[in-house]
């Protein structure tokens, strides 16, 4: 019915993301989402967190970012630091290998 | 909260009911397989082990397997001269007081004989254990162990922290939880000691997995094996990441701190055993020390089983939960289709897990899949020296 109304007014199908802890800073794709498409970001209880717009395409199983992130600022997702940035993200956007670095990684040499 | 076990003499519960039949060496195999196949309703340990130098160290794995809740009764087959003596092994098993015996094929005079022996005791022992009926038990009797095989990305936003939330909920209800796997935890022991009950654990889990993660960047100049181009092709981006995911299975609770391969956790809560292997070491391992039943994650689907645990198989992937259905008990794909919350489908792994453990077969047990037990062997220690064994 809904699907059929969003037809109707041509609006594009809500992609969806699910934040893992109420820290991070970060959402995962649980469906492709287009450029410019309305992203619905869903807690693990199921609560719809934030709407914000993809401002590229991000492929299912990779992040967004839910807020502004700097550059060199800590990346959390479980609630915990996953990397850090390696120049400022905008809300919205992918953030990937091209944007984030590890923390222990350096360890490998 | 509570499950339907079956009390064993030393206290412990076990979710299953067997009736075990194990060579303490690989020479005894053969003898083992054709007593199971005549007394119906056994079920085979076999193994690769139990000789040459460092026979010592499959010990307290046989011993923990022999030990462990879900085996009613046991008999150990040995052949007489290997390094793990099966009479001695027997009667450390004997001290949980439940019925042990041991048949040495040498001493007995050859496989015929010993299968013959094998098949009488067998069958008075599924005879005894058919008498033995399920009670009530407190949760806190059960010992989950943690695995995961075949994952991809819905691992880590779906299976992981749906089997977390549960795990959480088995520890508050006075259980224990064992994780293993120390390579998959590499870029997450900071955030795991801090999670520590007492620094002396902190410690133990920062340098466990800090030597782990050494051994590996020795091993490997580039890091490839632990984060793998699909890996990052399917968005994945650090390690960090990757084994956050991974430990999310074992969800929030604190740690009590770091096993040692097949040690019996003295205390309840979440422990992490230290190990890197295939699948049937690993669950091996945890069930040495245990463990009645397996929660096992998946994300490409795997039929994974074990001979005396049941294991519920849980999917993040919609796709392999239809495809694989037949072997998986939990669709946690409907995370992804946006159906159900994390939360939620944390909830049905408790209570299937609350099932299980009280006799409900899993979809591995009905098809019959008998599952497969190897022993850890903890490289770089040498396995044998020369491809002869030693046969002293």
């Amino acid at each position: 019915m809904l699907d059929r109304l969003l037809g109707l007014l041509k609006v594009r199908r809500l992609a969806k993301a699910i934040m893992m802890e109420p820290k991070d800073n970060v959402a995962t794709l649980l469906a492709d989402a287009e450029k410019g498409e309305v992203v619905t970001v869903t807690s693990p209880s199921g609560k719809t967190t934030i709407d914000l717009r993809a401002r590229q395409h991000i492929p299912f199983g990779h992040k967004i970012a839910l807020v502004k992130i700097e550059k060199d600022e800590k990346v959390m997702k479980y609630g915990e630091v996953i990397g850090e940035t390696t120049t400022p993200i905008e809300q919205g956007e992918h953030v990937h290998v091209h944007n984030v670095r590890s923390i222990t990684w350096g360890k490998f040499k | 909260m509570s499950f339907m076990g079956y009390e064993r003499p030393d206290g412990s519960v076990g979710v299953r009911n067997h009736v075990g039949v194990m060579s303490s060496v690989m020479c005894a195999n053969e003898v083992v397989l054709r007593i199971v196949e005549q007394a119906s309703g056994s079920i085979p340990l076999t193994h690769n082990q139990g000789c040459g130098e460092y026979a010592y160290m499959p010990y307290n794995t046989l011993a923990g397997l022999g030990k462990n809740p879900n085996v009613a009764a046991l008999i150990v087959v040995g052949l007489g001269c290997e390094i793990i003596n099966p009479k001695s092994l027997a009667k450390d098993i004997a001290k949980s007081g439940k019925p042990v015996e041991s048949v040495v094929i040498q001493e007995v005079g050859g496989s015929r004989k010993a299968i013959e022996q094998g098949v009488k005791i067998a069958q008075k022992m599924l005879e005894q254990a058919s008498k033995i009926k399920r009670t009530s038990a407190d949760l806190s009797n059960l010992r989950l162990a943690l695995e995961c095989g075949g994952s991809d990305t819905t691992s880590g936003i779906a299976a992981n922290p749906a089997l977390g939330k549960a795990a959480d909920m088995i520890v508050k209800a006075g259980g224990t939880v064992i994780l293993a796997e120390t390579q998959e935890l590499i870029g997450a022991q900071h955030v795991l000691a801090r999670r520590a009950v007492d620094e002396k654990a902190a410690q133990q889990i920062l340098k466990v997995i800090g030597k782990m993660e050494e051994r590996m960047t020795k091993a490997f100049p580039i890091p490839v094996p632990l984060i793998a181009p699909g890996n990052v092709q399917g968005g994945l981006t650090t390690i960090e990441e990757k084994s956050l995911g991974d430990s999310y299975k074992a969800g929030t609770s604190p740690i009590q701190g770091m096993l040692e391969y097949a040690q019996i956790p003295k205390k309840k809560g979440l422990w992490i055993m230290d190990e890197v292997g295939f699948d049937p070491e690993s669950v091996t391992g945890m069930i040495a020390a245990g463990a009645q039943l397996v929660a096992f994650t998946t994300g490409l689907g795997t039929p994974s089983t074990f001979p005396i645990a049941p294991v519920i198989m849980i999917t993040g992937n919609p796709r392999t939960y239809e495809k694989l259905g037949d072997d998986i008990d939990i669709d946690a794909g409907t995370v992804i289709e946006g159906k159900e919350a994390i939360d939620d489908v944390g909830k049905r792994i408790y209570n299937e897990i609350l099932a299980v453990a009280s006799g409900k077969a899993t979809k591995t047990d009905a098809l019959g899949h008998k599952g497969s037990f190897a022993i850890y062997w903890p490289w770089p220690v040498p396995k044998q020296t020369t491809n002869k064994r030693d046969c002293r």
